[in-house]
């Protein structure tokens, strides 16, 4: 490599960096935004915040291209925004408008949004799994150079589905990037108490496939891991396993007292913020500074207004609608049954 | 990047689906000593549904199938055999044991713009897959707002009558049936073996089509030029005035041959074979009904909680004032199916229990 193609390889890397730290941010303070919204009943059900592991999704998803394919869990607002869906649908979703992504059926557990090919938003931990390698066999079957990105957590290691799918795609040579967010906990049970085995990189190397474990509050760990991962799936070098250790900031849910863990973990933890460890890097190596920061907190500010705006002035789907979508074709009801 | 190669799109997607057949109403053939007359085929159940997958891979480079043995060993019940010399192993393809994945996978691959056939080897073994049937294929289409459809098909052995216990002869599609989201066929003739697939692969919602195993070996006539059949509407096979018998798969045969045994000592039963369990095309049944005053269910099913009550709340909800008897049901025995075939005949439904509760009607009648 000569030092001028070293020097442009810099140069990209850089501005791949601050667009790392600005997704991070996006999704944090998108999130905290959301927490709000909870606490006012403009958002109910559910709410699973990713805050401390944005550096998983933001990591691996700039690894994609447009024609690639994602699959993730029920925690999911960040994946969905940096896949590309808009705020603005995110939020109208999470407020049950029908200006949402999903118009408003599926709330923050089921955000999906074909044009970015953002298959869920799913709530039964593992049940993603076998999608991904049937969306990849597809692309197998049709020769289409694309990847299937597959989000789960450490608790869908204890699924069966997670065993047969590894297989399954091993077996096929499917074009799936498992991309396993190990935060520790499966809601409360910590990893030690669900499994013998817990470097989970290793169950899926038995299956035949490249594991790799990677530092998940290191954004640019991430990034690199899953650049080089996608690049052997799409030469059609079969699944990769990627073990992305992290950790959940925020409870489970809303309603989780935390008995599970000490605070002074979750304290250590936050020690290790992706995004405080990147903007130091960042500030150190001079390429971003005060107003550069700032300008980002105002954009990401200024987006999550303009979607908390667009999702008040949503409208409720009627409930003479109700039983659209059940089967395609025009809603009747009691047509199907 | 651009695609190498892709799948040309099949003739059939580009225009609207082909208007369909009106159903036969005849009643099954019976067993003929001599060749097959002109225009007409001798087939089995088991090789009208391979040829409809045969015609169906043909016609569509998107359709594929897979599933435990579908390739090599030719398939569980003989259904597929010949098929991967035939189309290769990309299209024929042989799954390790693993229903929800392979499921799943199909799920996947309908989402990817295939047309996938899964065979599960039996109804008892695609509980294992409950969950990607259930919470997937048949809601994503819902929780999305309309944006995932699953044209997905999923085939299955169902029933009991082999001697096979209690793992592997029960009939769940009562079950499925309760799922919006899903439509579920029960092809109980050689016609609706060749017909109902092709029919449901241009669906663009999950279809699931139980077949019951014993009558894979069931031989008959077949139109040489039979194709897609209409998978909305039940079929009166046996046109009757005195009561009306409602069944569907495996106890069609029974129900025509109890509707026989009536006919000779007077009773005109009608028989209609539902053939889609979901939606159930509750219509027909209630014509029956309102012509006949009588209705005798007959489900391999157990009764609590099954489609036959189902069927006899529709009834009474629709047509209350018009029976001139309580609903009757001969359903299976509830008890989980025993091996002996003097026990698992005992508990299965049986011509003479729906002669008897068909009588038992006509007697309420006074």
């Amino acid at each position: 490599m000569s030092g001028d193609t070293q020097q442009r390889a810099d140069g990209a890397d850089r501005v791949r960096d601050v667009a790392l730290l600005r997704a991070m941010l996006r999704v944090r303070r998108f999130e905290e935004r959301c927490a709000e919204l909870y606490q006012q009943e403009k958002i109910r059900g559910f709410l699973h915040l990713y805050i401390g592991e944005e550096a998983v999704a933001a990591g691996v998803l700039q690894a994609l291209g447009a024609e690639d394919a994602v699959v993730a869990t029920y925690r999911e607002h960040g994946h969905a925004l940096l896949r590309g869906v808009s705020a603005r649908a995110i939020m109208a979703e999470m407020y049950g408008k029908q200006e949402g992504c999903s118009r408003g059926r599926g709330g923050s557990m089921h955000l999906f949004d074909v044009a970015t090919r953002f298959y869920g938003g799913n709530a039964i931990v593992g049940g993603g799994l076998p999608i991904a390698a049937g969306l990849a066999l597809a692309d197998a079957l049709q020769r289409r150079p694309r990847v299937t990105a597959c989000f789960f957590g450490d608790g869908a290691v204890a699924e069966g589905e997670f065993h047969e799918t590894l297989n399954l795609a091993a077996l096929w040579r499917l074009p799936v990037l498992f991309c396993c967010e190990n935060n520790l906990y499966a809601m409360g049970t910590a990893l030690a108490r669900a499994q013998a085995q817990t470097n989970l990189a290793i169950k899926a190397a038995a299956y035949g496939m490249p594991a790799w474990t990677v530092d998940g509050m290191d954004v640019i760990a991430v990034a690199d891991a899953a650049t080089r991962a996608v690049a052997a799936v799409r030469a059609g070098a079969g699944p990769f396993f990627l073990e992305l250790r992290t950790y959940r900031f925020r409870p489970h849910s809303m309603f989780d007292p935390e008995l599970y863990r000490a605070k002074a973990e979750v304290e250590e933890w936050k020690q290790r913020d992706p995004i405080a460890a990147l903007t130091a890097r960042l500030r150190g190596a001079g390429l971003v500074d005060d107003a550069a920061l700032a300008a980002i907190e105002r954009d990401a500010q200024a987006e999550i207004d303009d979607a908390v705006a667009f999702a008040e002035a949503g409208s409720w789907e009627p409930v003479a609608e109700l039983t659209r979508f059940v089967y395609s074709g025009p809603a009747s009801a009691g047509a199907h049954t | 990047m651009t695609s190498s190669a892709s799948l040309s799109a099949p003739t059939t997607s580009a225009a609207p689906a082909a208007p369909l057949g009106p159903l036969s109403s005849a009643p099954l053939a019976p067993p003929s000593a001599g060749a097959a007359p002109p225009g007409v085929v001798r087939t089995t159940y088991r090789n009208a549904i391979r040829e409809a997958i045969r015609a169906a891979m043909l016609a569509d480079e998107r359709v594929f199938l897979m599933g435990e043995d579908v390739g090599r060993y030719g398939g569980c019940y003989a259904v597929s055999k010949g098929l991967l010399e035939e189309f290769g192993p990309e299209r024929i393809r042989d799954t390790p044991l693993s229903e929800s994945a392979f499921v799943g996978a199909g799920i996947g691959a309908a989402l990817g713009g295939m047309r996938p056939i899964v065979e599960v080897m039996t109804c008892n073994f695609s509980l294992l897959a409950l969950d990607q049937i259930m919470n997937n294929a048949a809601a994503l289409l819902h929780m999305s707002g309309g944006q995932c459809n699953v044209p997905l098909v999923i085939r299955m052995a169902t029933g009991a009558g082999r001697q096979v216990a209690a793992q592997h002869s029960h009939s769940l599609e009562g079950w499925y049936a309760h799922i919006p989201g899903i439509r579920i066929l029960a092809p109980a003739t050689i016609e609706d073996a060749r017909g109902m697939l092709g029919t449901a692969l241009r669906d663009s919602d999950p279809v699931l089509i139980f077949e019951h195993a014993t009558l894979y070996s069931l031989e008959g006539d077949l139109a040489a030029d039979a194709g897609e059949v209409p998978i909305d509407r039940a079929a009166v096979r046996r046109p009757g005035s005195r009561v009306s018998l409602i069944t569907y798969g495996g106890t069609l045969r029974k129900t025509l041959q109890a509707a026989e045994q009536l006919a000779t000592s007077g009773i005109d039963a009608e028989v209609i074979d539902l053939r889609t369990l979901r939606p159930l095309d509750t219509p027909t049944i209630l014509e029956s009904v309102r012509k006949t005053h009588r209705a005798v269910i007959v489900d391999e099913g157990w009764r609590s909680g099954s489609l036959s009550a189902e069927i006899s709340a529709r009834i009474t909800e629709g047509v209350f004032f018009e029976l001139d008897a309580p609903v009757a049901r001969v359903c299976s025995a509830e008890v989980p199916m025993p091996y002996p075939r003097h026990l698992e005949e005992a508990a299965l439904p049986q011509a003479e229990a729906i002669v008897a509760a068909a009588r038992a009607t006509i007697g309420a009648d006074g």
